[in-house]
């Protein structure tokens, strides 16, 4: 099995007995709270800054250009001067908008986004909770972003704003019900919603290839419609920069703007983390059944290094979409969805049902 | 006090706050939002029995999917400037009063019952295993019944919506 020395369930439980033994149950509870919200934001923030560089890179990248390039070294503290740039903007204030809802919208879109990773396995035993119902429970709460791209965009008070976020709550609770049937296909696979057990269960052999054709046809299906979960193009239509100006966040300036931007790409992050943690086994090495010393060999690549590989690889493939396919009306991406790939789910989850019950899958 | 106490009373107040915000608030838009929270300290509360299952739907089709369907609603019909109307005084007092007999009948009724922690009834970890199991059961105790009726009102309801939208050709 995996090596423990890479396992970071030593670590964590190191810094718990200590904190333990330094105060009171109390107190090294809050302690760890804190703790743990502190990493996340970093890491949340960090991470944002460097997917959008990535994002320019890459764009650059597929129309021939370099991207980024005066800013330190291949342009990478870009982001950052943006950052601070965005930070000391005026904030503007509309009138006749509802104030408080129009406060309030960003920090909905970028608590939804925070929550749902919460419960990501990064690594062996990184991952701050682990719920029995794991990805039901990342289904959940990145529900509830809609509801502050829809307040958004009606605390706009403007008819830009108002028509984006109709559009994007459209878009968002159609693709939300494909997106659940094809993350149902591994949790048939797997026989569980707890995410670090759909990691243990791939230990000989990511689902991808043990489900063979209809894991694979879920992917897809997940992949098509996970981008369009997240409002990125070939379905930004909710943004549609060529007719509705910038879509919901027309009227947010500033560090306000700057969270629904930071909270769009943490949602890639999040998306593609799933694909890679239900997929492509998450944390777990390249392993194939049987052949027991290259899966040793596997294991001496870092799991963290796994988890973070897998999900680049399909945010590169997200990105790629976007540069390269042209974009949809919002008619034909409701069609989309509701007639093509919503029917496509659900036949696919009888199939997969009927393998299971079969055993037609590499066991 | 514990940890657990403690969420409990801060959960509990969050969602009294809230409520009272939901029907005191002359803003429509307003109203659903604080809906929104008490629904969402609801699921804490479910989070904090150990029924993750039943706070996963508590968010999925309360908060996400009952509370957007309102907004929608609410962003169709309504204009930003729109504010309901001070209620009447008369209409304020019969409310009160109503709300103080209400709660003073059920916090009388609630306060002279004895609560005890029965040892008979163990605690069995809800899994999904159980509950998928539970829900197709044709024993006693199953609820394959319920379930079938409820599908079958679902797709009543769907083919009904679909028949009101279809346009008419003309």
């Amino acid at each position: 099995m995996i090596l423990d020395i890479y396992s970071f369930s030593t670590l964590t439980s190191s810094i718990d007995n200590s904190l333990h033994n330094m105060m009171s149950p109390w107190m090294a509870t809050l302690t760890e709270f804190v703790l743990v919200g502190i990493v996340f934001l970093l890491f949340y923030a960090l991470l944002g800054l460097f997917l959008v560089y990535l994002e320019r890179k890459v764009c650059a990248v597929i129309q021939n250009r370099i991207g980024p390039n005066r800013v330190g070294r291949w342009g990478i503290f870009q982001t950052f001067a943006d950052f601070i740039k965005l930070l000391m903007k005026e904030l503007i204030t509309i009138k006749h908008a509802d104030k408080f809802l129009f406060n309030l919208a960003p920090f909905i879109v970028i608590i939804a986004s925070f929550m749902a990773m919460a419960a990501l396995p990064f690594a062996k035993g990184l991952q701050a909770i682990d719920f029995n119902i794991g990805i039901f429970y990342v289904i959940a709460v990145s529900s509830l972003g809609v509801v502050g791209i829809l307040i958004a965009g009606w605390s706009s008070n403007s008819k830009y704003s108002l028509i984006g976020a109709m559009r994007s709550g459209a878009q968002i609770i159609s693709y939300e019900l494909s997106v659940g049937l094809s993350l149902l296909a591994i949790v048939i696979f797997s026989g569980s919603m707890q995410l670090s057990t759909i990691v243990e269960s791939q230990a000989d052999g990511w689902w991808i290839f043990k489900g063979h054709i209809p894991a694979f046809i879920a992917f897809v299906l997940y992949l098509i419609t996970a981008t369009a979960e997240i409002n990125r193009g070939p379905f930004d239509l909710a943004e549609a920069e060529s007719e509705l100006t910038a879509g919901f966040h027309t009227e947010y300036s500033g560090i306000k703007f700057a969270f629904f931007f930071l909270a769009e790409y943490m949602n890639m992050f999040i998306v593609s983390a799933i694909a890679a943690t239900l997929f492509l086994g998450g944390w777990m090495p390249f392993h194939i059944g049987g052949w027991e010393g290259f899966n040793q060999i596997m294991d001496y690549i870092p799991s963290i290094l796994w988890f973070f590989g897998k999900t680049f690889v399909v945010i590169y493939i997200i990105m790629w979409f976007k540069w390269t396919f042209p974009r949809l009306r919002i008619d034909q991406m409701l069609n989309l969805e509701w007639k093509y790939l919503l029917p496509l789910n659900l036949m696919n989850t009888v199939i997969i049902s009927f393998v299971v019950l079969m055993g037609l899958y590499f066991k | 006090m514990t940890l657990g106490v403690f969420m409990f009373y801060l959960i509990s107040a969050t969602i009294l706050f809230f409520s009272v915000l939901t029907i005191a608030s002359r803003k429509m838009l307003r109203a659903a939002i604080y809906l929104l929270f008490v629904l969402v300290a609801t699921a804490g509360f479910y989070f904090l029995l150990n029924y993750q299952f039943l706070a996963g739907v508590q968010l999925t089709l309360y908060a996400g999917g009952i509370v957007v369907l309102i907004i929608f609603s609410i962003l169709l019909t309504s204009h930003i400037s729109h504010k309901f109307e001070r209620p009447a005084a008369w209409k304020l007092w019969m409310g009160l009063s109503v709300l103080v007999a209400g709660s003073g009948t059920a916090l009388w009724v609630l306060l002279l019952q004895p609560f005890s922690k029965n040892p008979a009834v163990k605690e069995v970890p809800v899994t999904m295993h159980l509950i998928g199991n539970q829900l197709l059961s044709l024993e006693k105790n199953g609820y394959v019944l319920p379930f079938e009726l409820i599908s079958i009102l679902l797709l009543a309801a769907m083919v009904a919506a679909i028949v009101v939208a279809k346009k008419e050709n003309n």
